[in-house]
């Protein structure tokens, strides 16, 4: 038996979200949601978290905070990213100053698409990361320490990302 | 009982934690989460990875929960009650360090208000101790346990007073200053901002341990008539859970202030009336 | 026989000493001296203990009264005329005031009557005695043998101040036998003597860098204890006068109160004045400009001390009475207030003077309370509240010169960059507030008496209270010491070993005494009570076996490092999501390098020293006041 599974919790990182996942990753709190039944707290803090849930896309502003809140996690933990802009950019895609999806930065174990993303998608996403997460309990995965190696090389990854 | 408080208190605490946070749930209209949360909580931080800003964090973690479970054991094997206030003291000024010891902001912040908190209901717990030892003229918990005396009659003040900062130890909305026991967010998580896995989770049993001892406090105050004192525990603890989920987050400021203030009204004004009665005054 | 030699070589000895210490010119003669002295008074002092124990009260008539009496005068009158020149040539003319008022006092007395008093013995020791001479002789001469090194590093950093080491050491000496006399004496007029000795000894200290600053300090603390000076000599004319002669202190705190109370009333002003009690607070914390070794003295084992050793000596003739529950609610007070002052200061030093306020504020509350358990409590705190403070500020001292800074903010990681220093330190902070340790004993033990004692609830409320202030400025400087910085190196280097000596010793004796607490309850304390009251208060037998237990838990648990442990992945502190340096910088707003700087709450608004300190004066003066005239009305329709 393994509580890993029972109590979940999570941090929330608004990357670069237009808000719209954001409200409804807080409908999932509401009592029409009430995702507290399954254990799950938004701790607002990465040394609590078992989950990382980032919305909205990679930019220059916020890389440095994604990789910091995701290195500051104690193992085991997962990645969920929830709306297509975290997934893939999204309609930011071709902005100047968007890198891409969260995958750009770090692991990303569950993807959550819609725009926005329904709140029972984002629950399931969260139940779906939570059997990885046990599964990378049972493996003992440690999980990668992100460094910011893509700063300097960010203009050609942009401009290959925008052609594609 | 010593022994048996060691044991049990924790399964006690976890579960009223955990019939805390259904019976918030319910009054937010939510299902909330199994009653037995909290261990489901605490089962996982003891699964995780122990990352910590450097290891005396642990120490003072470890020393928290020793010297909790200790005091707590002074307390059940009826003890002085003094001499559980002090150590209880204590067992809080090593959660602080371990706060203080991690360097990082938000604990710090947390640390100073933890000990404001202490501050604020440090006076009030003193005068209950000392009020209890005017009803019934003893400090050993094991003789106010079982005295006959109906000593919350007595100083219906003082427990007015023990009521009020009965809320800022439990840790409850408006008072949950430094940290909170719920999915609040205050200045982070305060005092345990920097703890993670099994380290927090020795301070949520810790906690547990600390309830327990709070609501063994309230049972001497009704001491007289265990049945009455369990029916009053509940009752009380209820109103505390309406308390937190009916109040927002009040401003440290208010928090000392209110507090030092009920406790020199109705310290001074029960002791001095008991004073009067008993004759201690030439 | 044997005691009497005893008494007599702690109180000439530091005398010689002090004499030695001012011709010897070189390091290491001095060296050698207080080292050897040092060492000497602190055996001495112990084996004191040894003989006298389970002895009672013992009555020394060995020494002619009539020559030491004249001499005693004349070298009061030689003080009286040094202070005297000392007042016009730095026109200060308060104190050239009050000491002109003192000597015409005791003047007028020696003339008029001097041959009318008849004391069998002048020198005496009781339990008292022994627990203060121990604290004098064994704290005291710690804190000289460190301020060998003290000094050394301080003069080679100063080197505009004139090197006087032979005339600093020769006064921490003088100061030590002046405080081994008061302690000893039976006869008031000797009390009195060695009572203006410890003043000058300490005026003389404080200005010792000469600096404006420390000379205007200097005289503060003059014209305060000056001030207590002349109600002591009022006091003893008062015997004279009404009390038939009546002078020894054995006698008179036995008489029944009538004759007592008006000298009492007025030893009790003396004495808060030396306790530094509100509004007398500002010389002990002007005081804090000398050495660091002069505070550690001032506020540990002398000067302090002896203000409140006179309190306890006359608490039987409070006891029960409305001047003493005056006195005490001045201590009381003067707990709460200075108690909330100290969360307000910054500076390590200016804390800790505070603290010794308040401490010495409990202290009072207790003598002036009276009851036996009072004095229990009182006892124990004097005996705790020495070791505790000696052992913070010598600590304090030797950080001082390492990290050239007093502040407690400064004092962030310390326990990285000079863990021994440091351990020392949080030994000394715990000391003053956790459980375990003593004063937190003795606070225990003042409750217990206050709850008994009429209007008790009024100083278990303001006990209650100020307590829980001390818990935070005591708590919260801990915290600083202990925080992990993790880019700081290792800077103790080399203590002085003078210095480390000390420190280890006191360090020692706070476990020591916590453990022995029991032993000197039963032997020391209990019979003291017993002769004077005729009842022991005492802790039960279970509680201390929970305390000693404590003691041990808390022994053990730095043993713990010592345990294989696994290796943690280390995280830097949260930052919101920003990534940090090793020194704590992050990128701000604009890329801009930022420090995190992180500094202790002090609650300006709330405890701001002018405010408490002004609400303070006004009503201790009040007070004090009251307490005077009361006595004095009550003496005279008596
Ligand atoms: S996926 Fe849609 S709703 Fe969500 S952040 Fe992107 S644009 Fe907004």
């Amino acid at each position: 038996m393994t509580y890993l599974a029972k109590s979940p919790w999570i941090i929330h990182y608004d990357a670069s979200s237009c808000n719209g996942c954001d409200i409804e990753i807080l409908a999932c709190l509401t009592p029409m949601y009430d995702v507290e039944r399954f254990g799950i707290i938004n701790t607002g803090n990465p040394k609590h978290a078992d989950i990382f849930v980032v919305t909205g896309s990679i930019n220059e502003a916020n890389r440095e905070v994604i990789q910091n809140i995701y290195n500051q996690m104690p193992d085991p933990k997962v990645v969920v990213a929830v709306g297509i802009c975290a997934c893939s950019g999204g309609v930011f895609r071709e902005c100047y100053n968007v890198a891409g999806g969260i995958d750009k930065l770090i692991p990303v174990d569950v993807y959550v698409p819609g725009c926005a993303a329904r709140p029972e998608s984002i629950i399931d996403g969260i139940v779906t990361a939570l059997g990885i997460l046990e599964e990378k309990r049972t493996k003992n995965v440690h999980s990668p320490q992100v460094t910011d190696n893509g700063r300097a090389e960010h203009p050609k990854r942009h401009a290959k990302g925008g052609a594609e | 009982m010593a022994i048996v408080f060691i044991l049990v208190a924790p399964v006690i605490g976890g579960l009223v934690a955990g019939i805390d946070r259904k019976i918030t749930a319910h009054m937010q209209g939510r299902v909330g989460p199994s009653i037995f949360q909290p261990f489901y909580d605490v089962g996982k931080l003891f699964e995780k990875e122990n990352a910590v800003v450097n290891e005396t964090q642990i120490f003072y973690a470890v020393c928290y929960i020793i010297f909790m479970a200790f005091t707590g054991a002074l307390f059940f094997a009826g003890g002085d009650l003094l001499l559980v206030i002090f150590a209880l003291t204590l067992a809080q000024v090593f959660l602080v360090l371990g706060a203080f010891a991690a360097n990082s902001p938000y604990s710090y912040i947390g640390a100073e208000r933890e000990l404001l908190q202490i501050m604020a209901y440090e006076p009030m717990v003193i005068l209950t101790a000392v009020g209890m030892f005017v009803a019934t003229r003893s400090f050993n918990v094991s003789e106010i346990a079982t005295t006959t005396i109906p000593v919350v009659l007595l100083i219906p003040g003082i427990f007015l007073g023990f009521l009020y900062t009965l809320t800022i130890k439990l840790r409850k909305s408006p008072f949950d200053i430094s940290t909170s026991h719920h999915a609040h967010q205050e200045i982070v998580k305060g005092v345990t901002t920097e703890f993670s896995g099994p380290s927090l989770g020795l301070i949520e049993i810790t906690h547990w341990y600390e309830t327990v001892l709070l609501l063994g406090l309230l049972y001497l105050f009704f001491g007289w008539n265990p049945l009455l004192a369990v029916v009053a525990i509940v009752v009380l603890y209820l109103i505390e859970i309406l308390i937190d989920n009916t109040n927002a987050r009040v401003r440290w400021q208010f928090a000392v202030k209110s507090a030092w203030l009920v406790a020199l009204i109705v310290g001074v004004i029960n002791l001095a009336i008991l004073y009067f009665l008993s004759g201690g005054v030439p | 026989m044997q005691i009497a030699q005893l008494l007599i070589f702690l109180i000439l000895f530091p005398l010689i000493a002090a004499f030695f210490l001012l011709i010897a010119k070189k390091d290491t003669e001095r060296e050698w001296i207080v080292k050897l002295s040092a060492l000497a008074i602190g055996i001495v002092s112990v084996y004191l203990l040894i003989t006298t124990y389970d002895k009672g009260t013992l009555l020394i008539s060995a020494i002619p009264a009539e020559p030491t009496g004249l001499v005693m005068f004349i070298l009061e009158m030689i003080i009286a005329v040094y202070i005297l020149y000392l007042g016009i040539t730095y026109r200060r003319w308060l104190v050239v005031g009050l000491i002109l008022v003192q000597s015409v006092m005791m003047l007028y007395f020696e003339l008029v009557y001097s041959h009318s008093v008849h004391i069998q013995a002048n020198l005496f020791s009781d339990e008292l005695s022994v627990i203060m001479a121990l604290i004098i002789g064994i704290i005291g001469s710690l804190i000289c043998v460190y301020s060998l090194g003290y000094m050394k590093f301080f003069h080679e950093h100063h080197p505009e101040m004139p090197d006087k080491r032979p005339w600093f050491f020769g006064i921490l000496f003088l100061f030590l036998s002046a405080m081994f006399g008061l302690v000893f004496s039976n006869n008031i007029i000797w009390v009195y003597f060695f009572w203006e000795v410890t003043t000058l000894c300490s005026f003389l200290l404080i200005g010792y860098t000469k600096t404006d600053e420390a000379t205007n300090n200097a005289f503060l603390a003059l014209w305060m204890n000056l001030l207590g000076g002349i109600a002591f000599a009022g006091a003893i004319i008062w015997l004279a006068m009404f009390g038939n002669g009546m002078m020894g202190l054995d006698a008179l705190t036995t008489s029944g109160k009538v004759i007592a109370l008006v000298p009492a009333a007025l030893i009790g002003f003396a004495g808060l004045t030396k306790a530094a009690q509100l509004p007398f607070s500002a010389w002990l914390v002007g005081a804090m400009v000398a050495p660091t070794p002069v505070s550690a003295l001032l506020h540990s084992s002398t000067m302090v001390k002896a203000g409140v050793y006179i309190l306890v000596r006359f608490a039987p003739v409070f006891d029960a009475t409305v001047t003493g529950y005056l006195i005490a609610m001045v201590g009381a007070l003067t707990f709460l207030i200075a108690s909330g002052i100290a969360i307000s200061q910054s500076n390590a030093k200016r804390v800790l003077a505070y603290s010794t306020i308040a401490n010495l504020g409990l202290i009072v509350a207790c003598a002036g309370i009276g009851t036996y358990e009072a004095i229990w409590a009182a006892i124990l705190l004097i005996v705790f509240h020495a070791i505790a403070k000696s052992l913070l500020f010598l600590a304090t001292g030797t950080v001082e010169h390492r990290i050239k800074s007093r502040e407690i903010d400064d004092m962030n990681g310390l326990i990285v960059r000079m863990p021994k220093i440091a351990a020392m330190m949080v030994i000394g902070i715990a000391g003053m507030f956790l459980l375990p340790f003593g004063m937190l004993i003795s606070k225990w033990a003042a409750i217990r008496a206050f709850i008994d004692a009429p209007y008790g609830f009024l100083f278990i409320i303001i006990l209650a209270f100020g307590s829980a202030m001390t818990l935070f400025f005591w708590a919260k400087w801990m915290g600083k010491i202990i925080t992990v910085t993790t880019d700081s190196q290792n800077i103790e280097g080399e203590v002085d070993k003078s210095e480390w000596a000390a420190l280890l010793c006191l360090a020692g004796l706070s476990f020591i005494t916590t453990l022995l607490f029991p032993m000197l309850s039963i032997h020391l304390l209990e019979p003291f009570l017993m002769a004077n009251y005729g009842n022991v208060a005492r802790l039960s037998q279970d509680n201390i076996i929970i305390m000693i237990l404590m003691l041990f838990l808390l022994m053990l648990m730095p043993l713990s490092i010592l345990l294989p442990k696994h290796k943690h992945r280390h995280l830097a502190p949260y930052m919101g999501g920003r990534t940090t340096t090793s020194d704590m910088r992050f990128s701000g707003s604009l890329g801009v390098q930022k420090k995190t700087v992180l500094s202790n709450y002090y609650l300006q608004d709330w405890f701001g020293e002018k405010r408490l300190k002004s609400w303070g004066i006004w009503l201790c003066s009040a007070i004090i006041c009251i307490m005077v005239l009361s006595a004095v009305l009550k003496g005279v329709i008596l």
